[in-house]
């Protein structure tokens, strides 16, 4: 069985699993390799009454558990945003500063996601066609804004990029102080989706292209780039997510200037600290709405990439 | 010679990316805290409220990693090996605390727990303190870092297939027989990774939990509250002393990533 060779990916995301291929659904649900499946054709056991009993259980367990985990506080925090009606909720959402907060953190994201697509590609590029010494290290601290809590994350980039910086860089407290900041939280998403594909990717392939004729950017353009895309475009959603709902390493960073320097999460703790529940609710549901299309697209992208693996 | 200048080019943009975004702001903070030597940051790491603060976040951690390791492997097992309808939308719901902001999963804690929450009045009836207490600062907690272990542990499942598992269960053992003996030994490196993850997530938690702990100093203060609260009293010694250690704590955890992945890969 051929490794997949799934480098990790903080998310938890992989984008091509070489196993959809190779095994497929039996009428009893399992999936079995094509060689097992000749081997021995097992008898369907879907139906004991054991394994029904230990499905309702487990599910049982799960669902519940993400009910009273994930499901109430989120039922509870759309409540709050609408039980004033759905005027109320409008005017909070759409007042002036609530507005330049969104816009900033939707422009920054988008800014930063593009960023990554390119510096994390090209990283990928190099973690997996280039050989160098100390590869191993530099592949490791990718996942470094992953293991560090962004609060240090902000402190960090602000003791080189502020007022105290030791190479007289200070763009603290402005706008080029949140891109550093989501540039640094969501460094490793592009690289670890697009990375796996990459390395699965025969390197002959670009040879060939080579040999024939096709110089570096065409090569990268007709045969490398369609087959990264659609890690590159998964890695760009979860980065894009993780930069929308940011918080811990802004705080300390971007001063939280309202109309300047202020984004949604921000905001949002503004709100709960004056005792503005309803508002901070409000804009809230706006943030959660976004997370749910990102997370549509991405589960779009997947569903894509598996379906022209091959 | 073309294909080497653009080889060499593409390693320098990468390095120069990383240096510019980790390495340079991560070493800058070291040099800061040790420009004294070592003795100003252990006086700022031992004060009764820091190390009160790291208790609290060790507390925190070492009740939701549990819990989420049992939930991740439970989920786990329901998504790979069970059929049941509406699977695309479990797993929709365990990615969202991925995709969410932890403020709004604090604040969402908040308005559930809150003395005009839906549980806040019942609580408050019965006495019990969960808002800006540690109950809901441990929920926090296990709400951001719940995916972790489930997501590690999926594709491992799929990947090792039943027959093992069936070849057990034809020879007599039971459920519990079959997932001790045979499933958890070949998830181990998919389970010990998953928990890593989850452990550097419960540690550096802060969004959430600064919602829900109300921030009281010396009782519902974590680490990661106590480098903001520190910042903010202009005692940048302090600040820089616990994010050192916390960006040591994520160095061991990358060290541990490094040395679990392959073991992962080829299990």
């Amino acid at each position: 069985m051929p490794a997949s060779s799934v480098g990790h990916m903080p998310s938890g995301m992989r984008p091509r699993c070489v196993l959809g291929l190779l095994g497929f659904r039996q009428p009893g649900g399992n999936e079995l390799t094509v060689m097992t499946t000749v081997a021995l054709s097992r008898p369907r056991r879907s139906s004991a009454p054991r394994d029904r009993a230990s499905t309702a259980l487990s599910l049982g367990f799960v669902t519940t558990f993400l009910m009273v985990m994930v499901g109430l506080p989120l039922a509870a925090l759309v409540w709050e945003a609408t039980s004033d009606g759905t005027q109320s909720f409008w005017d909070t959402v759409s007042s002036p500063e609530a507005v330049a907060a969104l816009k900033l953190t939707v422009g920054a994201s988008l800014a930063v996601s593009a960023l990554n697509a390119v510096l994390g590609t090209i990283t990928a590029w190099v973690l997996v066609r280039d050989e160098f010494r100390g590869k191993t290290i530099v592949n490791a601290i990718i996942d470094l804004p992953f293991a560090l809590p962004t609060i240090v994350a902000g402190l960090t980039l602000l003791a080189l990029y502020g007022p105290t910086s030791p190479v007289g860089i200070d763009v603290a407290f402005t706008r080029t102080s949140i891109v550093l900041a989501l540039m640094f939280v969501t460094l490793p998403f592009v690289v670890r989706t697009v990375q796996p594909v990459l390395q699965e990717l025969d390197p002959e392939l670009e040879e060939a292209a080579r040999s024939l004729g096709a110089s570096n950017p065409t090569t990268f353009r007709r045969i490398v780039f369609p087959n990264i895309v659609p890690g590159i475009l998964s890695g760009v959603a979860l980065a894009f997510a993780k930069a929308v709902g940011e918080f811990g390493s802004l705080v300390i960073i971007t001063g939280n200037v309202p109309f300047k320097t202020e984004v949604s999460s921000v905001h949002i703790y503004g709100r709960i600290e004056s005792g503005d529940s309803a508002g901070a609710a409000a804009v809230a549901v706006v943030l959660l709405g976004i997370s749910f299309l990102t997370l549509l697209s991405i589960g779009a992208i997947r569903h894509y990439a598996t379906r022209h693996d091959r | 010679m073309k294909g080497v200048l653009s080889r060499l080019g593409l390693r320098t943009i990468a390095l120069l990316y990383l240096a510019v975004i980790l390495v340079g702001p991560l070493a800058v903070v070291f040099w800061r805290t040790f420009e004294d030597g070592v003795a100003p940051a252990w006086d700022a790491l031992t004060t009764p409220e820091t190390i009160h603060a790291f208790k609290l976040t060790l507390i925190i951690t070492a009740i939701a990693v549990p819990v989420n390791t049992v939930f991740g492997i439970v989920c786990a097992l329901a998504i790979v090996r069970k059929r049941f309808r509406g699977k695309g939308l479990l797993n929709a719901f365990i990615d969202l605390p991925l995709a969410l902001s932890p403020v709004v999963v604090g604040l969402a804690l908040f308005l559930l727990y809150g003395e005009n929450g839906w549980f806040g009045g019942w609580l408050n009836e019965h006495g019990i303190q969960v808002l800006f207490a540690l109950p809901s600062m441990v929920i926090a907690t296990i709400f951001v870092s719940l995916p972790f272990v489930a997501r590690e542990v999926v594709p491992t499942l799929r990947e090792i297939g039943d027959e093992q598992e069936q070849a057990a269960r034809t020879l007599g053992a039971n459920g519990w027989q079959t997932f001790w003996r045979i499933t958890l030994p070949s998830i181990r490196w998919a389970l010990i990774y998953g928990v890593i993850l989850t452990t550097a997530r419960c540690l550096g938690e802060y969004g959430a939990v600064a919602v829900v702990s109300g921030r009281l100093q010396g009782q519902t203060e974590t680490a990661t509250l106590r480098v903001q609260e520190r910042y903010e009293a202009f005692d940048l010694a302090g600040a820089y002393a616990i994010s050192i250690l916390l960006a040591l704590v994520a160095i061991l955890v990358l060290v541990a990533m490094t040395v679990i992945r392959p073991k992962e890969e080829t299990a």
